[in-house]
């Protein structure tokens, strides 16, 4: 129940103090978001719309957009794939050291990206990570480029499921127990199918995050063109050879991209 | 026969505790628990269910020591005072969970059980297009359901109105008799408790008291 209608402002009986306060309020975000608003306004208006066109039929940037709607479902599907069973065991479990877990959990999100990308680069000298190369090659390619991916997504698809788990009664999956289901039959039969909509925002949450996703990729997988270049490092190419204008669609490309998600995730309902 | 032995539990809040609560529930008798609020009545039907363990004591149902058994080991029904229907599922599908996680399937119970309950209209609903008094029926045949040889109810008429109260309580005593069920029923309501207990207790400062 909000505190205060926007009706409410032009109540005789609001104080001129409450509205003053109100309105203050008010102008903050309208600043914030016209600060915003100048900001993608100005980056649209750069370059002329035949630009758009002629940028989005080079061949690099189609290769680097149907490889990061590839990489990014593939990194999302994995990371939805932990963040499931670990956020419906952090938001379930009650034991000793469970703050410190919640804590190790959000690491990769406070991270610097090109630390993530390091981290992985250096594992992979290790001999277990030479050993799993040697099954599967992950330095300097695609496979990469979803891993450096999912290390960041996973860490934002748990933060959501946790939530979501948290909100959600526990009472109906310990009636199911009495009903003669196993712990697992009730995780699956009964919280998996009333956390539908967390785990489509969780979904889209961790594919939002893996198409931004530049420093662990750059220092992890490269950026070469028609190989492991993402939009992203598509956008840092183009920059470093002087084209702006590319870089310039291609930014106005993965914005739009985030709007629809952020619809998308919205329209399910879960707070994120 | 229900049999609790010196029970004793603390709750993680530090609230309230059970201690040292025994109690007899002869087979095929309608029993009821009353108590203030808080004092630790759900807790205790959560420990017969096995949602909980007891810090010490022991659970007997029909001479056979449970406390260590899952919930779906004791063959025992319970309905919450949330009544906790599962979301998304139609009413038929509530009734037909249990024989679901058994790999069974029974139409001829189900209907049975929904012309029993009165809820033969309102088997393709979800809870959310349920009343108070259809989401309590449906809660008690998913329960039934299970063929259970004890039902817990914790608060069963509390979210009912005055009319649908009196249909409810002759409900479960005509429901309690045809499974031939020992019933435990929670209420903090002394008129509940005289109309419908056959065997009264009381929970007080965490030990049980004949009512």
């Amino acid at each position: 129940m909000p505190l205060l209608l926007w009706n409410d402002l032009n109540s005789p009986s609001l104080t001129r103090n409450m509205r003053t306060f109100w309105l203050s309020l008010a102008l903050i975000t309208a600043a914030y978001l016209l600060f915003w608003l100048l900001l993608l306004g100005a980056t649209a208006a750069y370059s002329p719309p035949e630009v758009w066109l002629n940028t989005v039929m080079k061949p690099e940037i189609r290769y680097a957009a149907a490889l990061s709607l590839l990489t990014c479902t593939a990194a999302a599907a994995i990371a939805l794939l932990f963040a499931v069973p670990i956020g419906y065991f952090m938001a379930r479990c009650q034991f000793r050291g469970k703050t410190l877990l919640d804590a190790a959990l959000d690491i990769p999100i406070v991270l610097p990206p090109m630390v993530v990308g390091i981290c992985l680069l250096i594992f992979f000298q290790t001999s277990i990570g030479r050993s799993i190369e040697q099954v599967v090659s992950f330095t300097y390619t695609i496979a990469g480029v979803v891993l450096a991916q999912f290390v960041v997504a996973a860490a934002f698809a748990i933060r959501t499921m946790r939530g979501t788990f948290d909100h959600l009664s526990a009472r109906p999956e310990e009636v199911a127990l009495t009903l003669g289901a196993t712990r697992f039959q009730s995780f699956w039969h009964v919280a998996l199918p009333t956390a539908r909509r967390g785990m489509l925002a969780a979904f889209c949450i961790a594919w939002a995050r893996s198409l931004g996703e530049f420093g662990p990729i750059l220092v992890f997988a490269g950026a070469t063109r028609m190989r492991t270049e993402v939009l992203p490092t598509t956008v840092w190419l183009e920059l470093s050879v002087g084209n702006l204008d590319s870089a310039v669609t291609v930014s106005l490309a993965m914005i739009l991209i985030a709007v629809i998600v952020l619809v998308a995730v919205r329209a399910t309902g879960e707070k994120v | 026969m229900i049999s609790l032995k010196n029970i004793f539990w603390q709750a993680p809040s530090a609230e309230f505790s059970l201690r040292d609560v025994s109690l007899a529930i002869p087979d095929n008798t309608y029993a009821v628990l009353m108590g203030s609020t808080g004092c630790g009545k759900t807790s205790l039907l959560e420990i017969l269910c096995g949602l909980r363990q007891p810090n010490k004591g022991q659970i007997f149902l029909d001479d056979r020591d449970v406390t260590i058994l899952e919930p779906r080991e004791r063959r025992i029904g319970y309905v919450p005072q949330d009544l906790a229907l599962f979301p998304g599922r139609r009413v038929k599908a509530q009734l037909s969970f249990a024989l679901q996680m058994r790999g069974l399937s029974d139409e001829t119970l189900i209907q049975q059980l929904a012309e029993d309950l009165r809820i033969t209209h309102i088997l393709e609903r979800l809870p959310e297009q349920l009343s108070g008094g259809e989401k309590q029926r449906v809660a008690l045949a998913r329960a039934l359901a299970a063929q259970p040889r004890v039902l817990l109810l914790d608060e069963p008429l509390s979210a009912l109105d005055e009319s649908t109260r009196e249909d409810a309580m002759i409900l479960l005593r005509t429901l309690q008799s045809k499974h031939a069920l020992t019933v435990l029923h929670v209420t903090h309501s002394s008129s509940e408790a005289k109309a419908l207990g056959q065997l009264r207790l009381r929970l007080d400062h965490g030990q049980i008291v004949s009512a």
